[in-house]
């Protein structure tokens, strides 16, 4: 038998991810749920998350922004109320004492607007060539309002799932700014808190379950939420809202929207009663280009996408990160 | 602004399913272009099929018929940057992948474009992993143009690049191969002409259909296949005109003739195809990583079980193959053709199934 060592797949949030959660994370740590965020004492709900990206400032964010949205978000998902942030940099020597000063106003900046503060917080420095630049991990505490409760098993058949928004953004606004593909005008990333859209949404409609899509995108937590809930679910690829942008660069370098990482966009599961909820989220600064764009059914399992010429495909968790074809 | 919309005008796909669905003769057609493979599945397309309509791809997927010694030769070699299009770091070679290498310290660059090679050839010796058809073999003839004009000689291509007719001529040759007409590649198609692929109708009577990759393309395409198979009269008809000419674009194929030369190439699971491939000409020999690194390629193949030499000559499906699924997935292809996501394999698992 050969031995495994870890790949970057491993950290695609896909298949290989939970593979490793599974067979190793979970087998030590018996951890209650693979929720981001997760609740403890008196309503308290916690969560940390590490963040690592190249470029470093990309249009749309850059990594402290992203670092505070990211957890903010994951204690949004619980129906929480995200309050403080922890906060840890680990900066490779030779790192620009400029840029981590832009970095760290970006910080305040996401927090302000996300109505969180930073608490407390740690600096380690490692030696050139032991890090990329800087990597920065966040832990977030928020507080769950009386009478909220989101788990994948409130979910029903004949529930909506919608989301708030264009997919993809963040992920071509990054291979843009990576690859230097030169797009005209350069995509933008989503990078946002969704946490006021939560509170929102919690106001205005029987919300069941909220995920926010990040890396493995919408289609794998559509395919969490089948395993889970052994439902169907359904999407209609006529109704996904995807910029023109997005499908142009999906097409050329063949990959899938669905697949691709947003870092302001959640998935939600709407009790169709509450159907309507979609207008009310367009009013909203984070919910615009809101779209229904599918429903749970016990008529099968898995996850189905309906094609807009009528034909009906599987659409599978990926094993590992989605790869650039060559032609 | 995208204008595909009148390519995927569910009335017209509609009356063209319709009018298939009436067709009674077993038939098999074959999708060269992995391109055309992923399109087939991703619009649902082969479900809208009648069964005696069968689509069965061929060997059109750059990265399928990349041999396993190209892998295993570029994860030998040290002090350089092996830098390569992405959907080859998951290869299998004979012991690992260029993405397992990597993660044990190979230097390894994913790039969307060789001018991105050469960019970081302005700071290391980088190796760029010339693999893909007709359509990509111009963007790295340029380039090879380009870093001579530079003098850039921290950059060089292996060249592992296949050519179509060459590969359907040998495919038509070999014995027990049963089709009934081919869906040309689109891509290709730009840079070689509609022209290239009279051999099919000339020399083996068999009829294709050059298309592009909507859902009116395709069936658009088995319906003009249909047509002349009712009719025994094989010819090579353009559907993609709007993108594709007789003759091809004169630009690309001077810069093909400038840098490159017709050879011999070695296909994972078909094995050597006669003037099949390019190589580098002498004059810009200083770019060719096989000389630079001395790099030979051997037709060794391990016997894994794996079908998929069956699957890219259209002898059997997919699931035919008595380790797909169970033993052969996406996280771990046994074969080439589970790899890319152009592949035979990785197309029926995920759409298929």
């Amino acid at each position: 038998m050969k031995k495994e060592i870890i790949t970057l797949g491993h950290g695609s949030g896909a298949g290989l991810t939970r593979k490793l959660i599974s067979e190793i994370f979970d087998k030590n740590f018996h951890l209650p749920t693979l929720d981001d965020g997760v609740q403890i004492e008196n309503r308290t709900v916690v969560t940390t998350d590490a963040h690592v990206v190249q470029p470093i400032f990309f249009p749309g964010g850059d990594i402290g922004k992203l670092s505070i949205t990211g957890t903010v978000n994951d204690v949004a998902m619980t129906g929480a109320i995200p309050k403080y942030i922890l906060i840890t940099y680990i900066i490779e020597e030779g790192f620009k004492i400029d840029d981590l000063r832009k970095i760290t106003e970006s910080v305040q900046k996401a927090a302000i607007d996300a109505g969180v503060k930073i608490i407390a917080g740690d600096t380690k420095v490692v030696e050139k060539g032991k890090a990329d630049g800087i990597y920065i991990t966040t832990t977030g505490i928020g507080f769950l309002p009386e009478k909220v409760e989101l788990s994948s098993q409130k979910i029903e058949v004949g529930d909506k799932i919608i989301v708030n928004g264009n997919l993809g953004d963040h992920t071509v606004a990054i291979i843009n700014a990576r690859q230097n593909l030169e797009l005209d005008p350069a995509p933008k990333s989503d990078c946002a808190s969704l946490n006021h859209l939560v509170q929102f949404m919690l106001k205005n409609g029987d919300v069941h379950f909220l995920r926010d899509a990040t890396r493995g995108g919408v289609a794998t937590i559509l395919n969490e939420v089948s395993d889970d809930t052994g439902f169907g679910i359904i999407i209609d690829e006529e109704a996904l809202p995807i910029s023109e942008n997005v499908e142009a660069v999906c097409g050329l370098l063949g990959l899938d929207a669905l697949y691709m990482a947003n870092e302001g966009k959640l998935v939600s599961f709407i009790s169709q009663k509450d159907e309507n909820i979609i207008d009310k989220m367009k009013t909203h600064k984070s919910g615009k280009n809101s779209a229904i764009i599918g429903e749970v059914t016990n008529e099968f399992q898995g996850v189905y996408l309906r094609t807009s010429i009528g034909g009906l495909r599987p659409l599978l968790m990926l094993e590992s990160d989605p790869l650039p074809r060559i032609c | 602004m995208l204008n595909n919309k009148k390519f995927r005008d569910p009335a017209l796909i509609k009356k063209i399913v319709d009018d298939l669905n009436n067709w009674k003769k077993p038939i098999k057609i074959m999708e060269v272009c992995g391109s055309h493979t992923m399109a087939i599945g991703h619009w649902g397309i082969r479900k809208l099929l009648p069964p005696s309509i069968q689509l069965i791809s061929g060997p059109g997927c750059p990265v399928c018929v990349t041999p396993s010694s190209l892998i295993d030769e570029l994860i030998k070699l040290k002090g350089v940057t092996i830098a390569t299009f992405g959907d080859l770091i998951r290869v299998p070679g004979k012991e690992e992948t260029l993405e397992q290498a990597r993660a044990k310290g190979l230097d390894i660059k994913l790039i969307y474009s060789p001018l991105e090679a050469l960019k970081l050839a302005e700071k290391k010796q980088v190796v760029f992993v010339g693999i893909g058809f007709e359509t990509t073999i111009p963007g790295i003839a340029q380039t090879i143009f380009l870093a001579a004009k530079q003098k850039q000689f921290n950059f060089s291509v292996f060249p592992a690049f296949k050519l179509v007719p060459p590969a359907l001529d040998a495919l038509l040759s070999t014995e027990d191969i049963e089709l009934d007409g081919f869906l040309l590649p689109g891509h290709v198609s730009v840079i070689i002409g509609s022209e290239s692929y009279d051999l099919l109708p000339e020399k083996f009577g068999i009829g294709g259909v050059v298309t592009g990759f909507e859902p009116l393309d395709i069936l658009r395409a088995v319906k003009l296949l249909t047509n002349q198979i009712s009719k025994d009269n094989p010819q090579i008809i353009n559907e993609y005109n709007r993108v594709v000419d007789s003759s091809g674009n004169k630009i690309a194929k001077q810069i093909i003739e400038e840098i490159l030369q017709v050879e011999d190439a070695l296909w994972r699971g078909i094995g050597w195809i006669p003037d099949s491939g390019m190589g580098i000409k002498e004059k810009y020999a200083e770019f060719d990583a096989a000389k630079k690194y001395n790099i030979t390629l051997k037709d060794e193949e391990g016997n894994t079980g794996c079908r998929c030499a069956d699957v890219l000559k259209g002898k059997i499906i997919p699931p035919e193959c008595p380790l797909f699924e169970k033993v052969c997935t996406p996280a771990h292809p046994i074969g080439p053709c589970m790899v890319s996501s152009e592949g035979s394999c990785a197309a029926y698992y995920k759409y298929e199934r």
